[in-house]
């Protein structure tokens, strides 16, 4: 196996993350994107891991799922709270700041 | 080898198109089923890649716990159901450019830098054991860390999401 | 051995103690029940570091195999190493101490502490912060020390705190106290040792400021706990020296280190003894960081008796004594009889004595007192005299306990009062708080037989003999100290119990759950010295064996033994002396107040006396220089020197322009402004008003369109950084 099949696979997942995130309306869908780009990451790390024959790479991966667990209760909590006072989640609706 | 390889393939295609189909399906149930797909893919390449315990985490964390917290998310804000016009805004061309010029820039690099390096199989293989070794010993100060944030965030999201 | 190796159970009760009392007093118990939980607490350690202590004497008198070093070892080891002078006398000293001792005996058996780690805190990047205790005669001592008179202390308060409306929060913070306080002298690294030195310094800033209504509390909280802080500098500061010199925060690996080679390092010990110093005289109030000691009297007396008398302020002494070679070596100064530690230790005596006679203060002659005593710990183990510092110590914190006692059970009677002119005459009035404070007082002057006799004895030969040929500078200080101790503690008497009662209110005797505790602190007063007495002193009555319990049970000898001190044998003059210096004081004061003798009013005849008076009584003008000298010099001139700038070359700069502005203004309007310059403006403003239209479409407010932008341009600078890199 190459280095280079899992390198390539997250640099795609990282790159429909962003697609994702910056196309989709749904706010959820915009938080699941955020997900993907952050597993992208997790691919590098295991796999660098194994590459340079250290533990510190699933250590670090593990440290980047509990992160990411924090960032989906915080952020389900702040799409909550958007739905909740504009009784919306398309973020194209979401436009005070146009200049 | 060749069977690595084999399966590798099988859940690269799997994850690759999962991972489109999210991103571009109508149906928001539906999105939230191909990151579950996804998820497991990757789950299953950690195993690939003797992450053992990773693996665990992911499926466990991810697929047990974030996703159930997204279908939650799309039912408390009641996101319409079914196929949906508006579930991808206008610009998406522009966010497609944006996303295939940010894959192809680091798609390219990766290439260049580690170009046709083998993946090392024959390294030590890290056990369970070695993996809590590190974390609570070399890295406990961050795990201290984590665990304050996530104490952060419990507290953050009530804080958020409760009706006054 | 038990208790020695799970010495961390001692100040782990204490520690529930105080969540017990703090979160479940209220509720389960009552507020007037909670100090149960508090005495039973104390009562338990009281217990387990009696047992801890016999289980080390155990150990020292029947060592198992593992707890043995053996000295030859290190003396060989320095009369190789070290031909100079100062290693020759190396040998000489551990040979002499050898058979001087042991009559000619084999080797010492040096007993090695008893160490426990339990686990490793954290490490990181390889250094590991290990968690543990270590065990040895110094150590039970302390324990027992604190153990006693926190009891006291704890049964004490219930009735002079009784009613108060923080009487929960008092106990809790006792608790705490006492519990960071055991922690602190069983440290097995230095990392420890500074927890438990910060915690004692909450502790002691809470309980200062118990009754925070009143400012000058609060001012003394703060004033203590900031002056801590700059000592706290140089603690840290100190003990990063220590790692970087050692690569260990072990004290025991550390103290072994410089023990078996005490030229090493020389001067990162220097820097490090330095450091450490410093905190050592704020924690320990040594001049000129004593400024704090005095005022800490605002809080609880059995707090100032507790803290700031007993236990709390000999923590720099401890440290002292427990990294003893870092600062035995780093401040020895080649073989001149000025070591620095022994300096500021008895020049902090000499000032000490000489404030507490200006006091009226009762409290803060007391408290005066405890500086100067301090002072005359560190001199001592400035001198070398290790055993003798710690004895003093140990006698010490009994009989400045009982007089701070005694001094609130005074107060307690006198209607809340510490001013020694409200008082008088009080000898009949309370037999028990007045026995017990003579008692004391006697004690801390020095006179046969009791403790401070012994201990204050010690240190005075210490320096006659000491290392190096005596310090006899440091004698005369000791001498002087001596007389002024006796000479202003018999003031004390004088003013408070005897004479005309000058108060108001009818005094009464303090309730038992008060003069119990005073007379168990005086019984220790009386005591506590026979368990370091002389062998000569033994001899005619047959109990040799018991001589110099102290110095065989508490001296860290495996620590010591590379350093090459000796302990000076017995002097009989130089005890006669120091008891004629002692009696001598108390004789010339009696002759002062009781029978009118002497120079009465010379300070308001004489203008030297009175300046010296007024120099006292300004406690040397040190807080005029800590506030008005060093604040305002750092303040003013800043505060100063920006007034002058805006003022002069600001407001000049401005005036300057302005005029200048204006005639050119006048001058430009006419010519350029209304010509040139408006058409130019207004095909700008027509400029940005139309690249402004434009380039309002990407403020959409919408965040994907900023998402947009953020990854498109971070993709063009990694491309950018592709093509280049």
């Amino acid at each position: 196996m190459l280095l280079n099949q899992f390198l390539i696979l997250g640099a795609f997942l990282f790159a429909v993350g962003v697609y994702g995130v910056l196309a989709r309306r749904n706010g959820v869908m915009v938080l699941m994107s955020i997900e993907l780009m952050l597993n992208a990451v997790n691919i590098n790390l295991v796999v660098f891991g194994v590459q340079h024959g250290v533990v510190s790479g699933q250590a670090f991966a593990l440290f980047v799922i509990a992160v990411a667990a924090a960032e989906v209760g915080v952020g389900l909590a702040i799409v909550l709270l958007l739905y909740r006072n504009r009784t919306s989640i398309d973020v194209e609706d979401f436009d005070l700041m146009r200049g | 080898m060749v069977a690595q390889n084999i399966f590798f393939g099988i859940i690269t295609a799997i994850v690759v198109i999962s991972a489109l189909r999210m991103v571009t399906t109508r149906n928001i149930v539906h999105a939230a089923l191909y990151l579950v797909a996804v998820l497991a893919g990757l789950g299953a390449l950690y195993i690939l890649l003797t992450a053992e315990f990773v693996a665990t985490t992911q499926v466990l964390v991810y697929i047990g716990a974030v996703m159930v917290l997204f279908l939650f998310g799309i039912m408390l804000t009641k996101a319409p159901l079914g196929n949906v016009m508006k579930m991808t805004g206008t610009q998406w061309p522009i966010a497609a450019g944006v996303a295939v010029l940010i894959g192809g820039v680091t798609v390219y690099s990766v290439i260049d830098r580690f170009g046709s390096d083998r993946l090392v199989t024959d390294g030590p293989i890290f056990r369970t054991a070695d993996v809590s070794d590190e974390v609570f010993s070399t890295y406990i100060i961050p795990f201290e860390a984590i665990s304050v944030l996530l104490l952060a965030a419990l507290i953050g999201a009530i804080v958020l999401a409760r009706k006054d | 051995m038990w208790m020695l190796e799970n010495a961390f159970i001692i100040p782990l009760i204490p520690t529930i103690s105080f969540v017990v009392i703090l979160l479940f007093g209220k509720r389960f118990l009552g507020t007037d029940r909670v100090h149960l939980v508090g005495i039973t607490a104390l009562g338990l350690v009281w217990v387990l570091s009696a047992v801890a202590a016999f289980q080390w004497t155990q150990r020292v008198e029947d060592p198992p195999p593992d707890a043995v070093v053996h000295v030859e070892a290190h003396a060989d080891d320095h009369s190789d190493d070290h031909s100079d002078e100062h290693g020759d006398d190396h040998a000489v000293v551990s040979e002499g101490k050898l058979s001087d001792e042991h009559g000619g005996g084999h080797s010492t058996p040096l007993i090695r502490p008893v160490i426990s780690t339990f686990s490793h805190w954290w490490s990181n990047g390889g250094i590991e912060f290990a968690v543990g205790t270590l065990v040895d005669g110094q150590t039970v001592l302390l324990l027992i020390v604190v153990a006693s008179i926190s009891l006291l202390v704890h049964i004490y308060s219930t009735e002079y705190v009784k009613g108060d409306s923080r009487y929960i929060h008092y106990y809790a913070f006792l608790s705490l106290f006492t519990a960071a306080m055991l922690f602190f002298v069983m440290a097995q690294n230095i990392i420890q040792l500074i927890v438990g030195w910060e915690l004692v310094g909450v502790c002691s800033f809470v309980l200062i400021g118990h009754w925070w209504e009143e400012k000058p509390n609060t001012d003394a909280a703060l004033k203590a706990f900031l002056t801590n802080r700059v000592g706290d500098i140089g603690l840290i500061i100190g003990m990063i020296v220590l790692w970087g010199t050692f690569q260990t925060f072990d004290i025991d690996a550390i103290n072994t280190l410089i023990s078996a080679n005490p030229d090493a390092h020389h001067f990162a010990l220097l820097v490090a003894a330095c450091c450490l110093m410093a905190a050592v005289a704020s924690k320990s109030g040594q001049f000129p960081l004593h400024t704090w000691l005095p005022d800490a009297m605002a809080g609880p007396t059995p707090v100032s008796a507790l803290i700031h008398a007993a236990t709390m302020v000999v923590a720099g002494v401890y440290m002292i004594a427990r990294l003893y070679p870092v600062f035995y070596e780093g401040l020895s100064v080649g073989t001149s009889s000025i070591n620095l530690m022994a300096f500021i230790g008895g020049f902090t005596a000499l000032i000490g004595a000489a404030l507490a006679f200006a006091q009226w203060d009762i409290k803060k002659v007391l408290a005066y007192s405890t500086v100067s005593q301090l002072g005359y710990m560190v001199m001592a183990l400035g001198v070398g005299a290790w055993t003798a510092a710690i004895f003093h110590l140990f006698t010490h914190a009994f009989f400045k306990a009982c007089l701070f006692l005694g001094a609130g059970s005074v107060s307690h009677a006198a209607h809340h009062t510490f001013d020694m002119r409200e008082m008088g005459g009080l000898k009949k009035v309370m037999p028990h708080t007045y026995r017990t404070f003579v008692i004391s007082s006697l004690a801390l002057a020095g006179i046969f037989p009791f403790a401070g006799f012994w201990s204050k004895d010690e240190i005075l030969l210490g320096s006659l003999v000491g290392q190096k040929n005596g310090y006899p500078l440091m004698l005369v200080f000791g001498c002087a100290v001596a007389f002024m101790t006796a000479a202003y503690m018999t003031r004390v008497i004088w003013y408070t119990f005897h004479g005309e009662f000058r108060g108001h209110g009818h005094p009464h005797e303090s309730p038992k759950a008060m003069t119990v505790p005073l007379w168990i602190l005086a019984g220790m007063a009386v005591l506590a010295g026979a368990f370091n007495l002389p062998g000569p002193v033994l001899e005619p009555i047959g109990l040799e064996g018991l001589a110099h319990r102290i110095q065989t049970y508490a001296e860290p000898s495996v620590y010591l033994s590379g350093l090459g001190l000796s302990h000076p044998d017995p002097s009989l003059s130089m005890a006669l002396i120091g008891l004629a210096l002692a009696i001598s004081g108390i004789v010339v004061t009696y002759l002062y107040y009781w029978r009118r003798v002497g120079l009465h009013g010379l300070t308001e005849r004489n203008r030297y006396a009175k300046n010296g008076y007024t120099l006292l009584e300004n406690k040397y003008y040190l807080d005029h220089l800590y506030n008005d000298v060093v604040v305002q010099t750092i303040k003013r001139p800043i505060a100063n020197w920006a007034n002058r700038f805006n003022q002069n070359v600001l407001d000049g700069a401005v005036n300057t322009a302005g005029e200048t502005a204006r005639d050119t203004g006048r001058w430009i309007y006419k010519w350029i402004d209304q010509g040139a310059i408006d058409g130019s403006v207004n095909a700008a403003a027509r400029g940005a008003d139309s690249s402004g239209e434009s380039l309002r479409v990407i403020q959409s407010g919408k965040v994907q369109n900023y998402g947009q932008l953020l990854f498109g341009s971070a993709a063009v600078l990694a491309i950018v950084f592709v093509i280049v890199v």
